[in-house]
């Protein structure tokens, strides 16, 4: 074998460890639970949406809200908290490049995000 | 070592050890979040600017849309119900979680038709105003991915009662799974920026 | 698919599978249509956009011939303005993009070691989807006349006009970007996960890395670019507003969307070229690539900063001085790792044992040429400058200037240096000389003057310009050397039927120019599984050093015999037992692309039952491909 197919093995090896760590398929309690807070957060979202009182921080709230639900299922249904670094890695790099690109469009056109 | 060098399904074979169509999935989703980042940019460019025409808050009707908000929600937990389903080998359960997944999917894409329907009928179109231009393409958008997403789950349910899905191919309907959790979140993010934050 | 016994249906499914076996053997008709060799899908590439490479060029010449003369009436104003649209159209997306793929795919699984790449049925995709939306922007021409809006498509202008040429030009473009990112996406996953044993990322040959940056883009930028013409067709056929003043919106929005896709796009048509150009220097100087790792780090950052300067081509637009000064300051920055990469390939001609064959021509040529350009560049970088050059003529020669002398140079390169590995001959390096010199004098002759008349104020996109400014001898110069590059390219034509097409090239051999890198390893043209047996790198010009070793004196001595690979001894017939599986033909990738279009053309009707067709024949050919096994 050479090195890097003994590299490849061993990589392997220790993939398969992680995941007896860390429990690389998340149980159907554990996608239960995420289901439950998703539910939940939904719930407060629309909640607050009719309290007038919390109207001067809305936007801030719900997105802070929104961004949990968003967090939750890439990390736990989609799996990127246990997957290969990589795919988090691509998926983030796209993620904060249209952020960036569109939030500098919008400010170069003089419209504030929100 | 040699290599018989198929290039079909691979695994451990390859240069990070991650397969093919996994790694192809999460860049077409890298990629999707350029596309949905764009139209959704295009929604906030515009939003409050409409000169004429409803706005939002003369058409929403935000319990309706909470609640296909949930169903599509709903969906993604069957999903990766359904994934659990096919990596056990488990094909009884798989059958019924994808088929619930594609039904949840289904509604919400009626829900989405209904409010679509009800919207045109209170004069929103495509060029009513800036809130229905911008409006329609990114929701019509997403209901197109959506739509398509119901179509890969149909057939991989049709093969899963044909005992054509199992262990060894789990990794399709872990595909699979991925893009609809994608346009999930995406949802997620339209239901927060359009719906609930209104100008 | 069910094992029927029933005679009738099994007939058309016998008949397809045998069309699919016929296929397999590499002869006829059918093995081109059905093929998934990325060999071959590259010298259909290949060939394809050069014919369009022709076609781009007769619009220039048609261009330059009205230009001649102040105040000619050669073609009227509505024709002149839908010949710019398809010459610019036709140049950026049906030739220097394809003709880049079909390196990509020529020559990348090659260089790392693999028998083809990560997803073969997709890559035949890619290629009849570029194919047949081509054809579908071109029929415009009789089906109303072609796009007259200019390659970038400015609304308000392009939202009215009348007609379907616009429409054309959007659809087609969608198509032609679906067939982009497919082929983005199959690059990167096999850069990434089809590499040889040893071969890491940092032994990758330079135009694998640049492969994988410019796939990074096409997946990052064109689907920008899709929701732009989405929003343009919607406004179009819809009613839609995004670009309406009226309404609220603004034609800055297409501007902004455009150039998003747009800047990354010019970095697409560049990296490749950049990574031939590092390809060819190294072979042609007998040395390595002086300073590889930044090189590649340059190519990286250059990737990355393309994102960040787009507003550069709307300084004039009134975003004020805060976006303009902020995106001066990042277009100035792109400037540095271009620089760098010029500096290392200096480094690498510097102190090698030079032979001046046509590739290192090319090559050099890029060079001198690209500079220029890069530091016209600069000039528009800088804001108050940029206002003076904005739609002049000065900005028609800085993108000529990098785009042709660049990009297209460099692509001739890669044309006469790796075109013998694929068909077995050499070109006659006569005719490549004369073919170089005359399209180096041609090229200059043409847009040397525009940079002239561009300061003098002479606006772009204009059919014609008056008598009395001075503007006269500088267009009539830029005509003739037109023509000179037109005959150059004749020169190229007759080369490349003689040499390759009659086969009265000197037999190439495997490896021709005492090559580097992995692809000169294997036999020209090289048998279908690529490589008898799966290579095991160990450095970097993995060929090199399997070939020679280096003395005291650093000079390389050839490896006595039994450290070359004796492919010979290697068929892959006589492997017993270990036989390679190629992945099988499949039709069912054209199937699927003849959808778009169906589609397209639906679009442009509002015939939506001809839309509804389109999908059906779109899933038919999908689902097919989804089902039938990727290799028998």
């Amino acid at each position: 074998m050479t090195l890097s197919e003994l590299r490849g093995v061993r990589r392997a090896q220790e993939e398969a460890q992680t995941v007896e760590r860390h429990g690389f398929h998340p149980t159907v309690a554990d996608y239960v639970r995420v289901a439950i807070i998703l539910f939940i957060v939904t719930a407060i979202e629309v909640a607050i949406y009719y309290i007038p009182s919390l109207h001067g921080i809305l936007v801030e709230l719900l997105l802070a809200l929104s961004s949990i639900k968003f967090v939750l299922v890439v990390l736990w249904y989609m799996h990127l908290r246990f997957d290969s670094k990589l795919f988090s890695a691509l998926f983030a790099m796209g993620l904060a490049m249209t952020i960036a690109l569109f939030v500098a469009t919008l400010a170069t056109l003089g419209a504030g995000l929100l | 070592m040699h290599q018989t060098a198929r290039l079909a399904e691979s695994t451990l074979e390859t240069s990070t050890g991650l397969d093919n169509r996994k790694l192809a999935m999460w860049l077409f989703l890298a990629s999707e979040a350029f596309f949905f980042g764009s139209l959704i940019a295009t929604y906030l460019l515009y939003r409050g600017q409409s000169q004429t025409g409803p706005q939002p808050s003369d058409v929403f009707d935000i319990p309706f849309t909470s609640v296909s908000s949930f169903v599509l929600l709903m969906s993604s937990t069957t999903m990766a119900l359904s994934v659990a389903a096919a990596n056990r080998g488990d094909v009884r359960a798989l059958r019924t979680w994808l088929l619930t997944t594609a039904l949840l999917g289904m509604s919400f894409l009626a829900g989405q038709a209904f409010e679509f329907t009800d919207f045109y009928h209170r004069g929103l179109t495509l060029s009513s105003n800036l809130f229905g231009s911008t409006f329609y393409i990114l929701t019509g958008f997403h209901g197109a991915h959506v739509s398509v997403g119901v179509l890969i789950l149909l057939s991989l349910w049709v093969m899963a009662m044909r005992g054509q899905v199992g262990r060894h191919n789990a990794i399709n309907v872990e595909l699979s799974g991925l893009y609809w959790h994608f346009v999930d979140i995406v949802w997620i993010l339209i239901f927060t920026l359009v719906y609930l934050i209104q100008p | 698919m069910a094992q029927a016994t029933v005679p009738k249906p099994l007939g058309l499914l016998e008949t397809l599978r045998q069309v699919r076996r016929d296929a397999a053997t590499y002869q006829g008709i059918w093995s081109w249509i059905a093929t998934v060799d990325h060999k071959r899908i590259g010298m259909m590439y290949l060939v394809t956009s050069l014919i369009f490479f022709l076609a781009g060029g007769i619009y220039a010449l048609l261009i330059r011939l009205q230009l001649a003369r102040p105040e000619a009436d050669i073609v009227d104003p509505q024709t002149f303005n839908e010949f710019f649209t398809m010459h610019g159209t036709t140049m950026i997306f049906l030739v220097v993009m394809p003709l880049s793929s079909a390196f990509f795919n020529l020559v990348v699984p090659l260089m790392i070691g693999a028998r083809d790449v990560a997803f073969p049925r997709l890559n035949a995709f890619s290629y009849w989807v570029f194919l047949l939306g081509g054809l579908f922007l071109y029929s415009s021409h009789i089906l109303g006349g072609p796009p007259d809006g200019g390659w970038f498509g400015y609304a308000p202008l392009t939202v009215r006009q009348p007609g379907h040429g616009i429409d054309f030009w959007a659809l087609g473009l969608q198509i032609l970007g679906i067939s982009s990112l497919a082929s983005g996406f199959n690059f990167l996953v096999t850069i990434l996960n089809m590499r040889a044993p040893g071969m890491s990322l940092f032994r990758l040959p330079v135009f694998v890395w640049m492969t994988m940056v410019t796939s990074f883009l096409i997946i990052f930028a064109m689907p920008v670019l899709a929701v732009a013409l989405f929003q343009l067709s919607f406004s179009r056929l819809f009613g839609a507003h995004f670009f309406n003043p009226a309404a609220g919106g603004t034609p800055l929005l297409w501007q902004h969307l455009f150039w998003l896709f747009g800047h990354p796009e010019v970095y697409i048509l560049i990296l490749p070229a950049m990574g031939i150009v590092s390809e060819v220097l190294p072979t042609f100087a007998r040395k390595p690539l002086f300073g590889y790792p930044f090189v590649v780090f340059s190519g990286i950052a250059i990737a990355f900063m393309s994102f960040g300067v787009w507003v550069h081509h709307m300084y004039t637009t009134g975003l004020g001085p805060v976006a303009n000064s902020a995106f001066g300051i990042t277009t100035i920055l792109i400037a540095v790792p271009t620089g760098v990469k010029i500096f290392n390939w200096i480094g690498t001609l510097w102190g090698g044992n030079i032979s001046l064959r046509t590739p290192l021509l090319f090559a050099v040529g890029f060079i001198s040429m690209f500079v220029i350009g890069g530091l016209t560049g600069v000039m528009h970088s800088m804001v108050p400058s940029d206002y003076q050059q904005q739609d002049t003529y000065f900005v028609v020669a800085h993108f000529h200037q990098v785009l042709f002398g660049g990009a297209i140079f460099a692509l001739f390169a890669g044309i006469y240096y790796w075109l013998p590995k694929f068909t077995g001959r050499l070109f006659n390096e006569k005719l490549g000389q004369l073919h170089f010199w005359l399209m180096l004098l041609g090229f200059n002759l043409t847009f040397q003057p525009m940079m002239v008349a561009g300061l003098m104020g002479m606006p772009r996109r204009v059919y014609t310009y008056p008598s009395g400014f001075g503007l006269e001898i500088w267009n009539l110069l830029a005509t003739i050397g037109a023509f000179v590059i037109a005959l150059s390219i004749l020169v190229f034509i007759i080369n490349a039927i003689y040499s390759l097409v009659m086969r009265r090239g000197e037999v190439a051999g495997a490896d021709p120019w005492d090559g580097r890198t992995l692809e000169w390893s294997i036999p020209s043209p090289p048998p279908p599984y690529n490589f008898a047996e799966i290579p095991h790198v160990r450095a970097r010009d993995p060929y090199w050093h399997e070939k020679y070793v280096e003395d005291q004196e650093g000079r390389p001595v050839p490896v006595v015999a039994g450290g070359a690979n004796g492919e010979e001894h290697h068929e892959a017939e006589g492997h017993g037992g270990h036989g390679i599986h190629m992945p099988s033909p499949s039709y069912f990738p054209l199937i699927a692309a003849l959808g778009f279009p169906i589609i397209g053309y639906g679009f442009i009707y509002a015939d939506y039952a001809l839309v509804a067709a389109g999908v059906v024949v779109l899933l038919l050919g999908i689902y097919g491909w989804a089902l039938e096994p990727a290799s028998e």
